[in-house]
């Protein structure tokens, strides 16, 4: 990939609930004192009358999202993707799965790439736990302007619906004036046959390259960004499955409950084909700088490049 | 209050407390206990406090009431077909499967429903959610949620309580029923939430303290919540768990479980004739 800008996707968020703010006057925002990290901040700026601080109860702010839904507003709830999805799991399944109500989590510093912080603050199961609750909408996007585009989607739909973002600067290689999104729809983002590789979030950059290593080494690979990983796009996964006969999925998730488990699944059912899931391997992540982590938790190009080609010989 | 209105809530609560019976009867399970301790109030917001229309439950600008007990659904539903939201036939059907009649409330099928609640301190959470967007939309409702005084014990409670002051929401009245009993036994045995009233002061709240089965002093605190400007109201209501079946009255036991068929029957020959003893008069 030649050099491009760096924007983390939470940045896409930030904007997007600036944009949503000034187009409707339904849409509040709240927040679990990590407003700045979560960029409901620049919202909160525009339009200080809509965002609520909850202060650091996740817990209540899922409810408090659930009854402002239930008037009619339509609510985005912010915290870290750890609190969002996991402190507060069960008001999420039950004041806003149970009821359907018009509620958008914003979930970010999402994955091991927090970095730093270590394990307690790198969500790795909130895939896993979104994707369990009925009629729940599970997304995370590949770059800032996905994000953007995302997050309008999300006041679009009537629903629940579950964005995770991520802390670190992502390549952008959509192009915002001609990029559309569609929840459910995943995208192509380079063909090939010998192998397919369907990532999402920050891995997705990181699949395109690989794309072109394996180029390199004579094997096309097709790269599937699916933002989307609930309701899963069947249709292009079945298609990559019968059209390249092995499959590849990439996340910044444990390999359990995630992407590439919904693959899976499907796989299992409608189109058995052979599948290797590149994620966090059932361990807990640590500090350290996100690159080098994701380096070590073989979440790069190089890895999944690696893994693709012993894949696609064998 | 006339004494008429007072004897006609008074008849209203008994009827409510007959639906409790007859539904948890059907039902072969169920939370008589705290539906009856609640029945009184239950009574008084449907028939005399909340601006709610049962021809219309989605009417625009009717007051909400969230369950935050959502185990006392017996005494919500038995309320609300009393006061013509849906057949009192339907609550036979209560916890059926293909009742809309759920165990806990549930906001997607029951006619006058605003919040699914069940798992305890989040009916709350959502009262706060509702009473702050009811102030962005300009929209002069009131708020009302009911707790009781073992769900209390739930943190995310007072993550509300924080909130519902912080955020000055002067049209938010939450209603605590402290009847004494949960699952496993007295409230203070179990885990002591005393003194309720003056936590929720400390939480910036203004209080009344009543008794919950006396319609003259529930009357005397929802009027002076309604006059408190810029900090949410709460009422601490002493009831009896069971109240008005002499033997489920303090009995623990009565938290979640049905009366059989003869238990069913001395309990509404009871209420019968409290209600015959209300109308002779």
């Amino acid at each position: 990939m030649e050099s491009v800008k760096k924007i983390a996707t939470r940045q896409g968020y930030g904007e997007a609930l600036r944009e949503l703010g000034a187009a409707h006057d339904n849409v509040v925002v709240f927040d679990a004192d990590l407003a700045g990290s979560t960029q409901t901040a620049m919202f909160g700026k525009a339009f200080p009358d809509r965002h609520f601080n909850c202060g650091i109860a996740e817990g209540n702010m899922m409810a408090v999202a659930a009854g402002a839904a239930a008037m009619g507003m339509v609510a985005f709830a912010s915290s870290f993707a750890m609190f969002a999805a996991g402190r507060a799991y069960e008001q999420v399944r039950n004041s806003i799965g149970y009821t359907g109500l018009n509620v958008k989590i914003g979930a970010s510093h999402g994955g091991i790439s927090v970095g730093e912080d270590g394990a307690s603050h790198q969500c790795l199961e909130d895939f896993a736990l979104m994707r369990a609750i009925p009629g729940m909408v599970v997304m995370s996007p590949a770059d800032a302007v996905e994000a953007k585009a995302m997050v309008k989607a999300a006041y679009e739909h009537q629903g629940p619906v579950y964005m995770r973002f991520g802390r670190s600067p992502v390549p952008v290689f959509h192009d915002e004036d001609s990029f559309a999104f569609e929840i459910g729809r995943g995208e192509v983002m380079r063909d090939g046959g010998d192998i397919a590789i369907i990532a999402n979030g920050l891995l997705v950059a990181e699949a395109v390259e690989a794309g072109e290593l394996l180029a390199q080494r004579g094997l096309s690979a097709r790269i599937i960004n699916m933002a989307t990983i609930k309701p899963l796009d069947e249709e292009l996964v079945l298609q990559a499955a019968a059209e390249c006969g092995k499959i590849i999925t990439c996340e910044e998730h444990s390999v359990i409950g995630g992407l590439g488990e919904a693959v899976c699944s499907l796989l299992g059912e409608k189109r058995p084909t052979p599948v290797k899931r590149i994620g966090v391997n059932d361990v807990f992540g640590h500090s350290g700088p996100a690159a080098a982590l994701l380096e070590q938790f073989g979440l790069c190009a190089a890895n999944i490049a690696s893994v693709a080609e012993q894949f696609a010989r064998s | 209050m006339t004494a008429n209105e007072k004897k006609t809530l008074m008849a209203n609560a008994c009827k409510v407390r007959m639906g409790i019976i007859q539904s948890t009867h059907a039902a072969k399970a169920g939370h008589p206990g705290g539906s009856l301790s609640s029945a009184d109030l239950f009574a008084y917001l449907y028939f005399k406090e909340l601006n709610v229309d049962p021809k219309d439950p989605k009417k625009g600008g009717r007051d909400r009431f969230v369950l935050s007990k959502g185990h006392c659904a017996p005494g919500l539903y038995a309320a609300l077909a009393l006061r013509g939201f849906f057949p009192w036939e339907d609550l036979k059907t209560l916890r059926h499967i293909g009742s809309y009649l759920q165990g806990h409330p549930d906001m997607k099928s029951i006619p006058g429903v605003d919040m699914s609640t069940g798992s305890l301190g989040q009916g709350v959470s959502a009262a706060c959610g509702m009473a702050l967007s009811a102030k962005l939309q300009n929209n002069p409702c009131r708020v009302y949620t009911l707790l009781g005084d073992g769900e209390i014990q739930e943190g995310q409670v007072w993550e509300a309580m924080m909130f519902a002051h912080h955020y000055k929401l002067d049209n938010l009245c939450a209603v605590i029923d402290n009847n004494g009993l949960q699952i496993d036994g007295p409230v203070d045995q179990v885990m002591s939430p005393y003194p309720i009233a003056d936590k929720l002061r400390a939480f910036g709240w203004e209080t009344a303290e009543v008794d919950g089965h006396d319609f003259e002093q529930l009357e005397a605190a929802f009027a002076q919540a309604r006059r408190v400007k810029g900090r949410p109201f709460a009422i601490v209501m002493k009831t009896t768990k069971g109240k008005g079946v002499s033997f489920m009255e303090n009995q623990a036991g009565w938290h979640g479980k049905a009366p059989n068929d003869e238990q069913a029957e001395t309990a509404l020959s009871e209420l019968r004739a409290a209600l015959a003893g209300l109308e002779a008069v």
